[in-house]
């Protein structure tokens, strides 16, 4: 059997923890041995493990700080739940429906991405953060003033109020203003989060072992070298901050679909930071800690629900002992013994050579 | 095209084999200066095709300057610079390189997170053909793309012998090698004139010497012009065909390492200031 090189076991075992979480945890939901609660943070935490991806792709893979994901998300929100609500008749199903939002949410904050990323990825320095800082509220603001809605002649548009749109029978508001969507068909699934988190590990894993990923990594490590070697560093931000952005509105648009009304001012800057949070605390470029940092840390303020009162602060606490924990000698050498024998254990099946080294070694 | 043998040692710092073609590198006027210095002045050089040509003189002399206006790092305030006969001016550093001119860093610059190999592809990023698309599907051209640059990289890398360490972290490789790999990068983007400066900063007397006919070879296995500064005499008297000395932002001589080594400035302005220490 031809051996496998350490990226591509990396990648496939990433893909194998994710299958075998969902496995695990559908077997779970099946068996009704999770709380309503739970249950209903199952796309979330999807939605969030999607997004600490995506923004790896950007703070740790190219080394931009970016403090407006949560925009991106808020975007591909609302664009997809306009489309879903002007597909709702169409006699299309549920899950076609939701895939064409998301698809369409992910284009358009794409787009919305490569506005800001042109004039801005030019310049060196922390320019990125406070422009996708502003990108952030604006779009928030921006939303908050926008009405949409849809009858039998299409899609209305009004900056200004609901009132003057003269709907046909049977039509409706989409957008209303600060109440945000209302009236969203939830079309989301534990299973679409799932899909979401393969496509956006397919899409930013593939970019990063790529001569594109290659690129944007140099840029990252030496921007000088790079532009020295012929890589234009320029473009080699745009392109991941670009596919950042299509990712977190595809997000988005699957997390709206999660609610029957979402209103812009749950993506502000604080999701944002939240999302930041993930990929710190998952180190910068490690995209398999992202992932678990963003499923630990969603789901911790629900299992803390028993100690109520105190739940904000054991969150701190806890988010303080992993930041401690990560920059410890002793604790980084023991947890990395830990899943060194557990990698090498998964890989032993790939490399077809006994690779059960690591584990021994305890 | 590149099929010529090395026949006769160059001549000065403008080779007369290369009469008959246009030359690799020409710098008309060159200068810049920053605030009210004038750290390049008035720099004229002309560098044949496959010449290795030396650029010394003291620290601060202006050297690793030239370098950063050659690779437009820094735009030239005044002057020209002619590579393989078109005009530089206005084009970005990333540009310059595809026009064919790669160098390495004084201090160091590598992209110490990645491995050596993917050092090396990052120099070889156009030489591979697949676009972003194709990429993210894996489409056969790109893994036979892949595979192709990987080997070319190898073939880079045994030129210094360096196979061994291509999965090593770049950061994590000792001094000598980190140089080394600096040079095979750049070469690695196919270029037909390359800056070294000061890559023998920090070798011992062996990997110097060993250093030295590597770099011929490659001149004679690429045939490209190569440019280096150095501060190790015996090196650069040993290597170069030509030699220009520089002083306070200016050229102060120009000639074969004999003329340079009798020049009563150069010894004056160079030479005796480092006796004299
Ligand atoms: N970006 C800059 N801004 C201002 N002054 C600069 C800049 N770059 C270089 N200089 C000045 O230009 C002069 C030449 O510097 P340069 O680095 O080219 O010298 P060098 O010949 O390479 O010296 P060394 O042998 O020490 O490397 C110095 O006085 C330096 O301070
Ligand atoms: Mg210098």
């Amino acid at each position: 059997m031809k051996k496998l090189s350490k990226n591509t076991v990396y990648n496939l075992s990433t893909y194998g923890i994710v299958i075998v979480a969902y496995l695990i945890v559908q077997g779970i939901v099946l068996a009704g041995g999770l709380s309503n609660q739970i249950r209903g943070q199952l796309v979330p935490i999807c939605v969030y493990i999607s997004l600490a991806i995506s923004l790896n792709l950007v703070s740790g893979v190219s080394g931009e700080l970016s403090l407006g994901h949560a925009g991106f998300m808020s975007v591909g929100a609302f664009s997809g739940v306009i489309v879903a609500a002007a597909l709702r008749d169409s006699g299309m199903g549920g899950v076609p429906i939701l895939i064409i939002s998301m698809i369409v949410g992910g284009v358009i904050s794409g787009i919305a991405g490569l506005i800001i990323g042109i004039p801005v990825l030019r310049l060196r320095g922390d320019y990125l953060a406070i422009v996708t800082l502003a990108f952030g509220e604006i779009i928030k603001n921006i939303i908050n003033n926008l009405y949409v809605a849809v009858d039998a002649r299409g899609l209305h548009f009004s900056m200004t109020s609901a009132d003057g749109f003269n709907l046909s029978e049977g039509g409706r508001v989409v957008i209303n203003g600060p109440m945000g969507a209302t009236g969203i068909t939830k079309l989301a699934s534990f299973t679409m989060g799932v899909v979401l988190i393969i496509f956006t590990l397919f899409v930013v894993l593939g970019t990063i072992n790529s001569r594109h990923g290659r690129a944007i990594m140099a840029a990252r490590d030496n921007r000088i070298a790079a532009d020295s070697v012929g890589i234009s560093v320029t473009r080699c931000k745009l392109l991941a901050f670009t596919v950042a952005a299509v990712l977190a509105g595809m997000a988005g648009a699957l997390y709206a679909m999660n609610y029957s009304t979402v209103a812009a001012k749950k993506f502000d800057f604080n999701t944002s930071i939240l999302i930041l949070v993930f990929v710190v605390l998952g180190g910068m470029g490690n995209i398999r800690g992202s992932i678990i940092a963003a499923a630990i840390l969603t789901l911790l303020p629900e299992l803390l629900r028993s100690v109520a009162d105190y739940r904000m602060l054991v969150y701190a606490i806890v988010l303080i002992l992993v930041m401690l924990a990560r920059n410890s000698t002793v604790l980084k050498n023991y947890i990395n013994n830990v899943v060194n024998g557990i990698v090498s254990r998964i890989k032993a099946p790939f490399s077809g050579r006994n690779g059960g080294k690591g584990g021994a070694s305890e | 095209m590149n099929g010529k043998m090395v026949n006769a040692p160059s001549r000065g710092i403008i080779p007369e084999r290369d009469a008959d073609k246009s030359l690799a590198l020409e710098t008309i006027h060159l200068g810049i200066s920053f605030g009210g210095l004038k750290a390049v002045d008035d720099f004229n050089l002309t560098l044949g095709r496959t010449e290795i040509g030396g650029l010394i003189g003291p620290n601060g002399a202006g050297k690793t300057t030239v370098f950063n206006l050659l690779t437009n790092v820094y735009a030239p305030t005044e002057g020209t610079i002619i590579v393989d006969g078109k005009d530089t001016r206005g084009l970005k550093t990333f540009q310059v390189n595809r026009l064919g001119i790669a160098r390495t860093f004084q201090n160091i610059r590598l992209f110490n997170n990645m491995s050596v190999m993917d050092n090396v592809l990052v120099g070889l990023h156009h030489e591979m053909d697949y676009g972003f698309p194709k990429a993210l599907l894996r489409l056969p051209g790109f893994y036979k793309s892949e595979r192709i640059a990987k080997k070319r990289a190898m073939e880079y890398l045994s030129l210094f012998n360096m196979q061994d360490m291509a999965e090593h972290k770049a950061g994590s490789l000792p001094y000598g090698a980190q140089r080394r790999l600096e040079i095979v990068r750049a070469l690695a983007t196919n270029p037909t004139i390359l800056l070294l400066d000061e890559p023998a900063a920090g070798m011992n007397p062996s990997e110097t010497a060993e250093l030295m006919e590597n770099i011929r070879k490659i001149r004679d296995t690429f045939q490209i012009c190569i440019f280096l500064i150095e501060h190790d005499m015996s090196f650069v008297m040993g290597l170069c065909e030509g030699i220009a000395v520089m002083n306070f932002g200016r050229i102060i001589a120009k000639g074969t390492p004999e003329e340079i080594k009798s020049n009563p400035q150069v010894i004056e302005a160079y030479l005796g200031r480092e006796k004299g220490k």
